[in-house]
């Protein structure tokens, strides 16, 4: 019918504009393209340079989407620049209100004595190593000039529950103060469990506080990493995880677990033991050469190779349960997704531009010491005292917010301005981490060539875009995981 | 399918006037005072006199003998049958025609503001006409005070009903303050809001439940724009929903699903998770046989049969962006399970059929059926009735 004009008339000039985005080779055939908002195409390693010289054709199977994805963009048109700007706006939204998480170091007492542990252990019954109430009331000072309209508070150790006196009177004294400030307040203690009792649960209740805490595997793998005296680590943790599931709800306990040696060849195991209790997910973590993994030489006994090679091994697996209908999902994958499928930031302290140290969480150490992350903290029990912030007692707000050691730290790793992130089309999916750099390093940028960070970061990137694109069930599954964190 | 208007039978008038004249119809014997701008409906009770004007259904056309003393009157044709108290009517000015405006009964009440359009969609149901037609806007104003207040829901359609501008707005204000407890839901292209003053002013009137729901068509500018048939449609309608979400106001995205839209539709979905995550609803739809639709059949028609796994796909997409999604305008058993949760009876009631095959179908209640277009212009042909 001549009334209507043919799809030709429609957009079928050659003089599209690039837009920013990024590119590296991803294998031998073909390139990926990245843009600030997160969004990726592959492209032929023979079309990218013709895309590039503007001399793509409209006709080309990709022309449409390189345009729907705002890579490139014809010069009247003016969405691509609002979507691009307003995607990449709500990337960035948690950096306004700034500092969220607030952790609380109340003692470094524990009943563990991890050989990995990322602080220092001190005997059960020592007063010195336990948070004062002057320091607390100084810390929550603290909290309170954070501009952000949710606080949560983290309460760390040790295990906290051998100051639990302390963790009452924050838990108090924040939330009297807080009829004042009307803040969003959430707190969380991180606990291996061994310690709950009927009373703890009782506080947890009444404030609605969450538990987070530790299982590395199976009984004799968990005991093997978390020695304490009577070897019933494991015992402790599923006896307290039953309590504690009855009397806050069973989706108010967590678990991270932490990979060692010994956990390398014990992957599905370790996923089967998550399931057998009844969680929904799990977090493949590899150890932080911090604390005593280094003094140790821990961390060093597997590389970033061996440990990568365990993690896809387990995320075949959770693939596997997941097709066959059990849900469960990997916590890492999943934040790496978000930033893959979504607009949204998720928030991850370690995959954060800039960084998210003191901007995102900040540390109260039990002495008054203020931390730019629970990894520096580890750092300084080392004797690295570089992202010691100041102290509660000597600094105020200001000059520990604004103190060189925070600006310059965020400032010289900020992605987008260092060496080889800068350009590197994995930078979208990826974050700062000046403080494992530093540790690795003794600089915040380190070698990414050499960095495991960069290699095991990479590595996860490459692996999941191979998985999505080869497998749409996977893809379904990654969508959901994506959204789902 | 329910006529809404055309030739009346016989009247008989003494109020011919040089104007159309919108009456509420009534079946009760209402109080005098509310007489005198309402149309009786007779039925086989005794006619009450005083009011202003009397519709005679040709069943009882033997009673208007009654009316030399009663008033003036209406015979209506039996398709009329489904009039009922307060619907309101038009009569034309030479009062020789009815048309139906609003039906008290339904929840489908939908009002033409224009047949303009700046779109001249290769699947519009509706073919825009050039005319001047803002007589029909002069209508609206009269007939929004008398639609009644408990009205749950109402729709403004066109053409493009925000080609008025000005007045557009006026009436949507009109809207709130006459049924502020009725949820509006507009049907517009989108691209008037790309005017950030527009924007505002229609945001300014901050209704309480007030929708657009604006078509796009695909993830490609190009594709969208040949599909509503004008260039740089697709720019102006993104603008146009980003002003709206950034005043706060509700929008619907609307996907009609044709031969052309179905090969992009999943990277349509894409599009939309990562783009427009902010709407508030998206609706996956199927096409309605009616005007340029059925003239340009052969790139448009594709068997709802054939996309059924795409459409899984596609609301598989946004319901895993957390997006409220439904699919309007499909047949049960042409749809995957899997959509089952977002599946919708959604076809107006006065153009809903079934087809001859659905006569043994034991899910008919629960299946939205066809547009009565479809069962008289074509439709799948792999329909299976439940059993």
């Amino acid at each position: 019918m001549s009334k209507f004009q043919g799809q030709e008339s429609y957009g079928n000039q050659l003089n599209y504009e690039l837009l920013p985005f990024s590119f590296d080779r991803f294998n031998d055939d073909e390139y990926i393209l990245t843009n600030l908002a997160g969004e990726h195409l592959m492209m032929s390693a023979a079309d990218l340079p013709t895309l590039i010289n503007r001399g793509l054709d409209p006709s080309h199977h990709q022309f449409a989407s390189l345009r729907s994805k705002h890579f490139i963009r014809y010069p009247e048109e003016q969405a691509p620049l609002s979507l691009l700007a307003l995607k990449v706006r709500t990337r960035y939204s948690r950096l306004p209100p700034f500092t969220n998480l607030h952790i609380f170091v109340v003692t470094l007492r524990c009943d563990h004595s991890c050989p990995y542990c990322q602080v220092s252990r001190q005997m059960e019954g020592e007063g010195a190593f336990d948070m004062t109430q002057e320091m607390a009331d100084r810390a929550l000072d603290f909290v309170f000039r954070s501009p952000n309209p949710a606080i949560k508070i983290e309460f760390q150790g040790g295990e906290p529950l051998l100051n639990f006196d302390m963790v009452k009177y924050v838990v108090t004294e924040a939330e009297s103060r807080n009829q004042q400030m009307g803040r969003d307040l959430q707190f969380v203690i991180a606990t291996t469990l061994s310690l709950i009792s009927e009373n703890v649960l009782a506080f947890c209740k009444e404030h609605s506080i969450l538990l987070s805490s530790s299982l590395d595997g199976p009984k004799d793998l968990h005991n093997a990493n978390r020695p304490r005296p009577g070897k019933d680590s494991h015992q402790r943790f599923e006896a307290g995880l039953k309590l504690a599931r009855e009397s806050l709800g069973y989706d108010q306990v967590s678990a991270l677990m932490t990979t060692t040696d010994r956990s390398l060849d014990r992957v599905r195991d370790i996923i089967d033991e998550y399931l057998r209790l009844g969680f929904n997910g799990i977090f493949l973590r590899a150890l932080s050469p911090y604390g005593f993994a280094i003094k140790t030489k821990k961390f060093m006994s597997y590389d970033a190779g061996r440990w990568l090679e365990f993690y896809k091994e387990g995320l075949a697996y959770i693939l596997e349960l997941s097709k066959a209908g059990i849900p469960f999902i990997e916590q890492y994958t999943a934040l790496v997704l978000k930033k893959m499928l979504t607009s949204e930031d998720p928030g991850y302290v370690d995959l954060m531009n800039p960084a998210g140290i003191g901007i995102a969480a900040i540390v109260f150490n039990y002495d008054g010491a203020v931390y730019a992350s629970d990894e520096s903290r580890m750092l300084a029990e080392m004797g690295d005292e570089s992202f010691k912030l100041g102290n509660l007692l000597t600094d105020s707000y200001e000059q520990i917010i604004l103190s060189d050691r925070l600006l310059d730290a965020l400032d010289e790793s900020f992605t987008l301005s260092a060496p080889m992130c800068s350009e590197c089309a994995f930078e979208p999916f990826c974050g700062a981490d000046p403080v494992y750099h530093h540790a690795m390093y003794k600089d915040v940028l380190g070698r990414k060539a050499e960095s495991p960070f960069c290699q095991r970061n990479m590595a996860i990137f490459k692996h999941l875009i191979e998985l999505m694109r080869n497998d749409r069930q996977t893809r379904d599954i990654f969508m959901e995981w994506a959204n789902g964190c | 399918m329910l006529k809404l208007g055309g030739k009346v039978a016989r009247i008989d008038a003494v109020d011919v006037s040089d104007k159309p004249h919108l009456f509420r119809v009534s079946t009760r014997d209402l109080p005098g005072a509310l007489r005198k701008d309402r149309a009786y409906l007779v039925g086989p009770e005794n006619i009450p006199d005083g009011y202003v004007h009397y519709l005679v259904p040709q069943a009882h056309e033997s009673r208007v003998e009654e009316f030399t003393e009663i008033g003036a009157y209406t015979v209506l044709p039996p398709e009329y049958f489904y009039l009922g108290h307060d619907d309101v009517i038009r009569l034309s000015a030479d009062r020789t025609s009815i048309r139906v405006l609003f039906r008290a009964s339904s929840n489908h009440n939908s009002i033409l503001m224009t047949e303009q359009c700046n779109h001249y969609c290769l699947m519009c149901s509706q073919p825009p006409k050039s005319a001047d037609d803002s007589w029909l806007l002069n209508e609206i104003e009269e007939l929004l005070p008398l639609i009644p207040r408990d009205t749950a829901e109402i729709g403004f359609t066109g053409g493009e009903p925000t080609l008025s501008g000005d007045r557009f707005i006026r009436i949507m204000g009109l809207t709130k303050s006459y049924l502020p407890r009725t949820a509006v839901h507009v049907l517009s292209n989108g691209r008037s809001f790309a005017n950030l003053d527009f924007a505002k002013k229609y945001a300014a009137i901050q209704h309480p439940d007030i929708m657009v729901g604006i078509p796009i068509y695909s993830d490609d500018p190009t594709l969208h724009d040949y599909i509503v048939q004008a260039k740089g449609a697709f720019d102006e309608t993104l603008r146009g929903i980003l002003n709206l979400k950034m005043l706060g106001q509700k929008v619907e995205i609307r996907i009609v699903l044709h031969k052309q839209s179905i090969p992009r539709l999943t990277e349509l979905c894409e599009f939309i998770g990562r783009n427009l995550l902010f709407v508030d609803h998206v609706a996956l739809m199927g096409l309605e046989m009616m005007g340029f639709t059925r003239a340009n059949l052969d790139v448009l028609w594709v068997d709802p049969h054939d996309y059924r796994d795409t459409l899984s796909e596609a609301v598989g997409i946004l319901s895993r962006y957390r997006m409220n999604v439904s699919i309007y305008n499909h047949q049960l058993c042409l749809v995957n399970d899997d959509v089952q949760p977002f599946y919708r009876k959604s076809i107006s009631d006065w153009k809903n059929e079934y087809a001859p095959e659905c006569a043994t179908c034991s899910k008919r209640d629960g299946c939205g059926g066809f547009f009565s277009s479809g069962v008289k212009f074509g439709y799948s042909s792999k329909l299976v009735p439940f059993l």
